[in-house]
């Protein structure tokens, strides 16, 4: 779907005129990225992230497949391999650096999207699917990065998989038995670095696809906006191109400055020392803790130390950590509030900034090593990340009283829409 | 509906956070706060190490890569090997082809035997990688060659370690009883630096002059310590450098796109409200 004053794409050139009859793809192009998508014209930098985290996939599928080339999945070669690329393989330092910390900036740019989205409503009807496509494709994400972390086969690697794999065996009956067929043996073996490696290189493709969806889906209602307010009409919107690929453009430019300061300067700065110690499955590390992105669901896991009613401690926080992030299918339907944008909503505008600070202080838990006082720091913190989605955002709506919306898009910008004043005399 | 047992599932978890806070707040009022030995005298924050190749424009210093090189071979490489290090590797330190020749001519190489298909020992060739190395004490002496990446505090660590081994401090045995002394006995040494307090290696830098330096540098019992960081840092790293110049060349020409870009933005933009 398309505004209708969105222009149409008309070839000039015979070539594309030709083509254009045959197999529409500029059409779709251009309908998609081009001059014929109409976008708010109020986006503010908060939009940015989507095109950057298109771009981070990009970068990891490019690199990764570079990288596939020169490494060895079996337990035998895997560390020296990594290390074959570090100083033997042309570039291959940098291939993996950016590779890594491709991924760390991948999760960022998505934090900051999804995060986007809590403050601003994004997931609110008609907008649903893009959300729940964006859920899965966080899902995908978490899988794939883990998968990808194991594959040097250094000790958080080794270990990762020990404790990942390890959550199933909380479920009762099933639980060992999952785990056994996760791995392929007892304990991570070759067959668990082998089938890790053939899937960390599907899953990003996987990952493309429902990418395509989630754009897919993004173009049935057009992108929304920081008012929340839906575009009325044409003075409400600019085309994609050149107005949206300038603008996302330069801030790429930005985006890869910062990337290669991390690549160059501080290549393993958000690394653990440890992984540069070949796997070894008879010496635990001292404090095992996964990479930066996952520390606050770690934090959430580690927060369940006791047994309530049957439920023993250890399933409760596998339970809590899967539902902390199953939670967000469900809030479409669990913040009725009319309004989208939490800048008209003085309550809930509140509680996303506890949940920003919670969710940081869940993550320097999740780091720190298990005991006191970060045990009670973190299990206070989950308790209001539960608190937040469970029962805050459902409850909040019916309490809080918004403040007025502007009548439209143009009126927020320019300070008056004359369609507002023929409204207002109608 | 969704919304009222959307509520009940939170309260559930909250109920079992609470009570796990319970429980762990009674035991942390009676336990107080957690501590032991090495959280009280492990040393978190290595010495001050200051090398050439510190810093986004870090180059190493040959001459003193040479000297750690003399270091390790004199002196580590009695218990630990640098295995991911190739003997051609070393024309980065400054030698020449020849002299890497005779460097790799020295090691012994247990390899295959092209003609007959045996494992035979040969004298070693620029192209094969520094040797396993042969312990026979306890333990296993870790491979250097990535030492400085592989533990927190990289080369400042590796230098406080070899530098840092200490007597028990009194205060120490007075407070924890059932904490191992080190002796001759048990093969343990005690070293702030490591997490453990106690360490299996002893002191391998334990008097001046162990090596002589082909440069005149005195070889004071630092001055080893500090040029064997800076040669573990190479190891570790070997294409530090060309990671430090490209970097400057991605990140400056970075910084003009993405000038020139908000430029074109702005342009773009000029006639336009937002």
């Amino acid at each position: 779907m398309s505004f209708p004053w969105a222009k149409q794409y008309t070839p000039s050139h015979p070539a594309m005129v030709w083509l254009d009859e045959r197999l529409p793809l500029p059409r779709l192009i251009y309908g998609a990225v081009g001059g014929g998508y109409e976008v708010p014209r109020n986006l503010n930098y908060f939009w940015n992230f989507g095109f950057m985290a298109g771009l981070c996939l990009v970068i990891q599928i490019v690199t990764g497949i570079v990288l596939a080339m020169h490494f060895a999945p079996n337990t035998g070669l895997a560390f020296d391999s990594t290390e074959h690329i570090m100083r033997d393989v042309n570039w291959g330092w940098m291939l993996r650096y950016a590779h890594s910390n491709g991924a760390a900036m991948f999760f960022a740019v998505i934090y900051l999207h999804i995060f986007r989205g809590f403050y601003y409503g994004s997931y609110k009807a008609p907008r649903e699917m893009i959300w729940l496509l964006g859920v899965v494709i966080f899902l995908l994400m978490m899988a794939t990065a883990f998968m990808g972390y194991v594959l040097p086969w250094g000790q958080m690697s080794y270990w990762a998989a020990q404790v990942i794999t390890g959550f199933f065996t909380a479920f009762p009956l099933v639980g060992d038995t999952v785990k056994e067929w996760l791995l392929g043996g007892f304990a991570p073996d070759n067959a668990t670095l082998n089938r890790f490696f053939s899937l960390h290189f599907l899953l990003p493709f996987v990952i493309l696809g429902v990418v395509i969806l989630h754009i897919w889906a993004l173009h049935i209602p057009g992108s929304s906006n920081p008012t929340g307010v839906e575009v009325k009409s044409q003075s409400d919107t600019v085309s994609f191109h050149p107005y949206y690929t300038a603008k996302d453009g330069w801030t790429v430019g930005l985006f890869m400055v910062i990337y290669g300061l991390f690549v160059f300067y501080m290549p393993n700065s958000l690394g653990h020392p440890d992984n540069y110690i070949p796997a070894n499955p008879m010496q635990t590390p001292a404090h095992i803790v996964p990479e930066w992105y996952f520390w606050p669901f770690y934090a959430i896991l580690r927060s369940f130390t006791q047994p309530l009613l049957f439920f023993p401690g250890k399933l409760m926080g596998v339970l809590a950590m899967f539902a902390a992030i199953l939670v967000w299918f469900i809030m479409p339907w669990l913040d009725r509030s009319p309004v989208r944008s939490a800048t008209y909503r003085p309550l809930y505008r509140k509680f996303f900034w506890a949940l920003v600070v919670d969710v940081l202080v869940l993550g320097y838990c999740g780091v720190s090593p298990p005991e006191q006082p970060y045990i009670l720091i973190a299990q206070l913190a989950t308790i209001y990340y539960f608190a937040h989605f469970f029962i805050i955002v459902p409850l909040v709506s019916s309490i809080e009283r918004p403040e007025p919306l502007p009548f439209s898009i143009t009126e927020s910008v320019l300070g008056h829409d004359g369609q507002a004043a023929l409204a207002a005399k109608a | 509906m969704i919304r009222i047992l959307s509520i009940l599932a939170g309260i559930f978890f909250i109920l079992g956070l609470v009570w796990s806070m319970t429980i762990d707040s009674i035991a942390f009022a009676t336990d107080g706060w957690p501590t032991s030995a090495e959280k009280e005298f492990h040393e978190e924050h290595p010495k001050a190490l200051s090398l050439s190749s510190d810093g986004p424009f870090g180059k190493f210093n040959k001459q003193q890569l040479q000297r750690g090189y003399a270091v390790y071979s004199n002196v580590c490489a009695q218990c630990h090997s640098v295995k991911h290090v190739a003997y051609r590797d070393l024309t980065a330190l400054g030698y020449s082809e020849n002299a890497i020749k005779a460097i790799a001519a020295k090691a012994t190489i247990n390899a295959k035997d092209p003609l007959s298909g045996e494992m035979k020992d040969r004298p070693g060739q620029p192209a094969d990688h520094f040797p396993p190395v042969v312990y026979g004490g306890k333990g296993i002496p870790p491979d250097l060659s990535l030492i400085t990446k592989a533990r927190h505090g990289g080369a400042p660590y590796v230098y406080s370690l070899i530098t840092g081994y200490a007597t028990v401090p009194a205060a120490l045995t007075a407070k924890y009883k059932d904490f191992t002394i080190p002796s001759e006995a048990n093969g343990l040494h005690y070293n702030p630096y490591f997490a453990n307090l106690n360490i299996a290696m002893p002191p391998p830098l334990a008097s001046d002059d162990l090596v002589t330096y082909s440069d005149g540098t005195k070889a004071t019992k630092d001055q080893m310590a500090q040029d064997v960081s800076a040669f573990l840092v190479w190891t570790a790293e070997p294409k530090l450098e060309a990671r430090h110049q490209t970097g400057f060349m991605w990140v400056g020409l970075m910084l003009f796109v993405t000038v020139l870009s908000f430029m074109a933005y702005r342009n773009i933009w000029s006639g336009t409200k937002h």
